[in-house]
């Protein structure tokens, strides 16, 4: 069993070691891919190697809301079905794809890249805040929705944001705390119960 | 005779670093087996049921299966959750300071079921209606007895005589006060008033009862919060990351709310 590097084997090394790099994706699953696209047609993994290459080239963020975008302003700031007076702020830009996933919201975002953690030398300089309350000064904004994570940081993040955002004369609302869908009331804990219990509504 | 596959321990949750995708490993100060690490699996998913029972300044009773390489955390059940203290701005920066204290004064592996029962018996404190500085430096003197660098407050540390009632000098290298004679005998000492020398030795040799009726002022608890630090900084060879938090808090504060106090 014991070899030596192989100069051919390198290369499938290589990129099993990078595949495992990615969110998700075991050793395993990274072994299994590689060898996946060992066996496919060339055009295919060209394809994929040009794509994620022009992922990387022409996405930026939308100077407006820090979204991922291939134009700037993204589709979400451009569109006139939006209602401009609505600003939801979320900390990635996957979750914009969760929220809009819903139907429900038809307003705009902010995304913060990130949330405050001071343990981690994250402060508010490090997350796009600055770029929020810059955003509110022309008073068209007129409600901003909290809507980053519920944990610590995330709890953090909002607070600090209403800490600042108030003074502005905004309106700081954020996204309710309750149980998720499907969970069982016995593993709940306390803090999510007693928020469920607090924000409680009438059927 | 080997060690049991799993074990159950009581624990405050005091880091939580991301690992892949949807876990975390976490840092966990115990009672009897001092600071530990555990992974727990799935945590950044919504319908995780250990996570709320795992958020950082959170106690709980904690279940851990032996890994080759870490601990793997199976289950987890919250004892107090500390609500106050995850809802308030300041409560949850003040709370962050404590736990990045402990994390950077303690090894890995060594019990302090002392040092757990003032964490503890802190993150209660901040919960009640009191002087919230008084409070962190109250820790920080108790945290440095508990780790082993209780500073000398009583005499001073060159020539051993009795502190006058007057300036006298705080020496972080030293590990506690120099009379104005023995000053010049150490690189750097920061001066330390007749009040600010008081409080620290109270609160060194009080309980909370005690340290809960002090209320300082702003430019008293600056001062004790300089000393505090720059003895801090001398041990650890670095500043605590929450602290320029704090500061960053404060000088918000002062920008948007001037009136409040
Ligand atoms: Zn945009
Ligand atoms: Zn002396």
């Amino acid at each position: 069993m014991n070899q030596g590097p192989i100069p051919a084997a390198d290369a499938i090394n290589r990129l099993v070691q990078e595949l495992s790099r990615l969110p998700g994706i075991g050793p395993k699953s990274a072994q299994r891919i590689t060898y996946y696209l060992l066996r496919a047609p060339s055009e295919q993994s060209g394809l994929l190697a040009d794509t994620i290459r022009e992922v990387k080239q022409k996405i930026t963020l939308c100077s407006t809301c820090y979204n991922v975008t291939d134009i700037d302003p993204c589709p979400l700031c451009r569109s006139e079905q939006r209602d401009r007076n609505t600003v939801c702020v979320v900390e990635q830009p996957q979750d914009i794809l969760a929220i809009e996933h819903t139907g429900v919201y038809h307003g705009l975002y902010h995304v913060l890249h990130g949330a405050i953690s001071p343990t981690e030398g994250v402060g508010s300089g490090d997350v796009r805040i600055r770029e929020l309350t810059d955003r509110l000064q022309d008073g068209t904004i007129q409600e901003v929705i909290l809507a980053t994570n519920t944990n610590l940081e995330g709890e953090q993040t909002a607070l600090y944001l209403n800490h600042v955002i108030s003074p502005i004369g905004v309106r700081v609302t954020r996204l309710a705390h309750g149980l998720p869908f499907g969970t069982e009331l016995e593993y709940a804990d306390d803090t999510t119960l007693t928020r469920a219990i607090e924000g409680r509504q009438k059927l | 005779m080997t060690r049991p596959r799993s074990y159950q321990t009581e624990a405050i949750i005091i880091r939580k670093t991301k690992l892949r995708e949807a876990d975390h490993i976490l840092t966990l100060y115990t009672p009897h087996l001092g600071k530990i690490q555990g992974v727990a699996r799935g945590v950044r998913r919504p319908k995780s049921k250990l996570a709320g029972h795992l958020e950082m300044l959170t106690h709980s009773q904690v279940s851990l299966a032996r890994g080759r390489n870490l601990d793997t955390i199976t289950g987890s059940q919250t004892i107090n959750g500390f609500l106050p203290l995850k809802t308030d701005l300041w409560l949850i920066s003040y709370g962050l300071y404590l736990i990045e204290l402990v994390n950077q004064f303690t090894p890995e592996h060594v019990e302090n079921p002392a040092l757990f029962q003032l964490l503890l018996d802190t993150m209660h404190n901040l919960c009640q209606d009191v002087d919230r500085e008084v409070t962190l430096r109250y820790f920080e003197l108790k945290l440095f007895h508990e780790v082993g660098y209780r500073p000398q407050l009583q005499q001073c540390v060159t020539c051993h005589q009795p502190l006058e009632p007057v300036t006298n000098y705080f020496s972080p290298t030293a590990g506690g006060v120099l009379c104005p004679d023995c000053r010049q005998t150490q690189p750097f000492a920061y001066p330390i008033s007749v009040n600010a020398l008081k409080v620290l030795r109270l609160l060194q040799s009080s309980d909370y009862d005690t340290a809960n009726r002090l209320k300082l002022n702003a430019q008293l608890s600056r001062e004790l919060e300089t000393i505090m630090r720059s003895y801090i900084k001398h041990l650890l060879e670095r500043d605590l990351k929450s602290a320029g938090w704090l500061d960053a808090l404060r000088e918000q504060k002062a920008q948007f709310a001037p009136r409040n106090h």
